[in-house]
């Protein structure tokens, strides 16, 4: 092809066969940043021998919106409506890890109901961020609508609860230094419970559906493959770790929250593959559902709120400190650095989508066109968070 | 068997299909604009300003302390404090705000400003229907566009009214009590102060100081 893309000149092209449909030519394709399943404005360059992907190099940054920057120049309260706005589909698991990390840097302690509140309410997250991407995941496939909708109708619930508790669907901001910003209510939890209960109606149903269909076994099994040593030096984190059997959990290693009192599993895929991945999510809601039950027997009542903890002119003492959480993609990381001032002096965020789809490239190499989209729908991306 | 799985998914959709003619709570949807679903209590969009009583001028809690204006993360309050004062709900001579403009297509509706606000003078709103067809100046909410009476804020949010009322009337019972306990005492030093002036007789009576108006 005469025309090049500017971004994939500088890169070698391999020797390819002179069996290949194009006589050795690779043609190059911009997917992206418009394609309807690139899960939000992303692109990739990918270099084609007939249908086999031979170089892949993901665009990011189109999306970008000075998150990091903002959170410099707005007090640190100021920073907890933002953070809903990186990984949108998880707010509260936001929330909790930049509340984490301001208590660490000013050592806040948070009382008895908000930890379990927190637990509950990440869990909740987690739910609807992994039925919501089986659904995407699908969808990707070609399983349009209904997968999705069934999702959808899950997830729907889980974010009325949102609504009802914190006043928005997805912008909940519902987390505060030293506690959570609303007590809910007797009724409300006694609703959260019956949807963690029935919960597990939802994804027999699912399963049957989906995971013993053959096509779905043929279009996942084997593809995007990713090795547990490349996976370990990338830095990936999440559900597509465990997907490679590293047994690597944030909730057990660093037992954050109140997570060392509940008993619950964590699943180790063995493969590494799409398929792998798709069954971590399934697995893991189910886990999930077993934390919420424990949870919800478990919680008193009490403040929710630690009244030493400031809300207005809060000024931590000077220092650093970095907490991290498993959100439901990976793990999710706040580094604050503070000089004093009501602002932090430094604000980094550690997203898991970011860093989870750097080996993109790695993982699609030698698969089709139409498997690069079922690849990236397994790594479970959101471009807020990509690009922040 | 090669193809099962792709049945058993089909029964799993045929039930769903089927099962909706008979089951109420498959039903789902909701047909928008003739169908709403009830906005639960502390459902927020965009905040709004109160005033007690009839007047939204005279009425109006905000003192044009600019603490919204400061903390408000994305920027999108203005206010301009006024020149003159004008007495607040325990009648104490305050500021009021000349300017009070919210441009709502700037606000997150992150809530950040009802929760600094010392005055219980700003809450959020439920409209949420709000689309218009310009999008400059109906988007930028002025002061009388945004002030909203105690009774309308009852409605949208009864609970949480009905404790902000509790807490105001409190606070304003306690500033009451604390300038008749200050009255009172300032009343019993004066007499004590007589007494005492009038047993050593070496001041008239006249001097001891009558009872000062005391400051909350």
């Amino acid at each position: 092809m005469s025309a090049t893309i500017e971004t994939l000149e500088a890169m070698e092209r391999p020797p390819v066969s002179m069996a290949s449909r194009l006589q050795g030519e690779l043609l190059e394709v911009s997917m992206g940043p418009q394609h309807p399943s690139t899960h939000g404005v992303f692109r990739m360059n990918v270099a084609l021998e007939g249908e086999i992907v031979r170089k892949l190099k993901p665009v990011f940054g189109y999306l970008h919106r000075n998150h990091e920057k903002i959170g410099e120049n707005t007090s640190y309260l100021g920073s907890m409506p933002y953070t809903d706005r990186l990984d949108y589909f998880c707010s509260m698991t936001n929330n909790w890890a930049y509340a984490l990390s301001v208590e660490k840097l000013a050592g806040i302690e948070v009382p008895e109901r908000a930890e379990y509140l927190r637990v509950i309410l990440a869990e909740l997250t987690r739910l609807q961020n992994h039925a919501s991407l089986l659904g995407f995941l699908l969808s990707d496939m070609g399983a349009w609508g209904t997968p999705l909708m069934y999702a959808f109708r899950e997830r729907e619930k889980i974010l009325d609860l949102f609504e009802s508790l914190a006043g928005s669907r997805m912008m909940c901001d519902y987390m505060r230094f030293g506690g959570c910003r609303v007590d809910p209510s007797d009724e409300w939890l006694a609703q959260a419970k019956q949807i963690a209960e029935r919960f597990p109606k939802f994804l027999d149903e699912f399963e049957d559906l989906i995971l013993g269909n053959e096509i779905v076994i043929g279009r996942t099994q084997n593809v995007g493959k990713l090795s547990a040593e490349l996976a370990v030096n990338a830095g990936i984190t999440g559900p597509m770790l465990r997907a490679c059997g590293v047994n690597y959990d944030i909730r057990k290693v660093d037992g954050y929250g109140f997570y060392p009192r509940f008993k619950f599993r964590i699943p180790l895929g063995e493969h590494g593959d799409t398929y792998d991945r798709l069954m971590m999510r399934a697995l893991e809601m189910r886990e999930s559902v077993q934390i919420l039950k424990q949870a919800f027997a478990q919680v008193q009542p009490g403040p929710v709120m630690n009244p030493k903890a400031k809300i207005r002119a809060f000024r931590p003492p000077v220092g650093e400190a970095y907490g991290h959480i498993e959100a439901p993609k990976g793990e999710l990381g706040f580094y604050l650095i503070s000089d004093g001032s009501p602002n932090p002096y430094r604000y980094r965020v550690r997203p898991p989508s970011f860093i989870n789809l750097t080996i993109l490239e790695d993982m699609c190499l030698g698969h089709t066109v139409a498997d690069v989209m079922v690849i990236l729908g397994s790594v479970d991306i959101v471009m807020g968070e990509v690009d922040r | 068997m090669i193809g099962t799985g792709i049945l058993k998914g089909m029964a799993v959709t045929a039930r769903n299909f089927v099962g909706s003619y008979f089951e109420k709570d498959r039903l789902i949807t909701v047909q928008y604009p003739e169908e709403r679903v009830p906005l639960p209590e502390n459902y927020r969009n965009f905040p709004f300003l109160i005033y007690d009583g009839n007047d939204s001028h005279a009425g109006l809690r905000c003192v044009a302390c600019k603490i919204c204006e400061k903390e408000c993360p994305p920027q999108c309050i203005y206010i301009v404090k006024s020149d003159d004062k004008k007495p607040d709900y325990m009648g104490k001579p305050q500021f009021y705000a000349k300017v009070f403009d919210i441009d709502i297509s700037v606000c997150m509706s992150c809530q950040i400003c009802v929760e600094v606000c010392p005055f219980e003078a700003i809450k959020m709103d439920k409209d949420f229907e709000l689309s218009k067809r310009e999008r400059f100046d109906s988007l930028l909410f002025r002061k009388q566009q945004l002030s909203k009476s105690n009774e309308y804020y009852h409605k949208i949010h009864p609970v949480e009214a009905a404790a902000v009322d509790k807490n105001l009337a409190d606070a304003a019972a306690a500033a009451e009590a604390k300038k008749k306990a200050a009255a009172e005492a300032a009343a019993k030093a004066a007499a004590a102060k007589a007494t005492v002036a009038k047993a050593t007789e070496t001041k008239p009576p006249a001097e001891a100081s009558p009872p000062s108006q005391a400051s909350s």
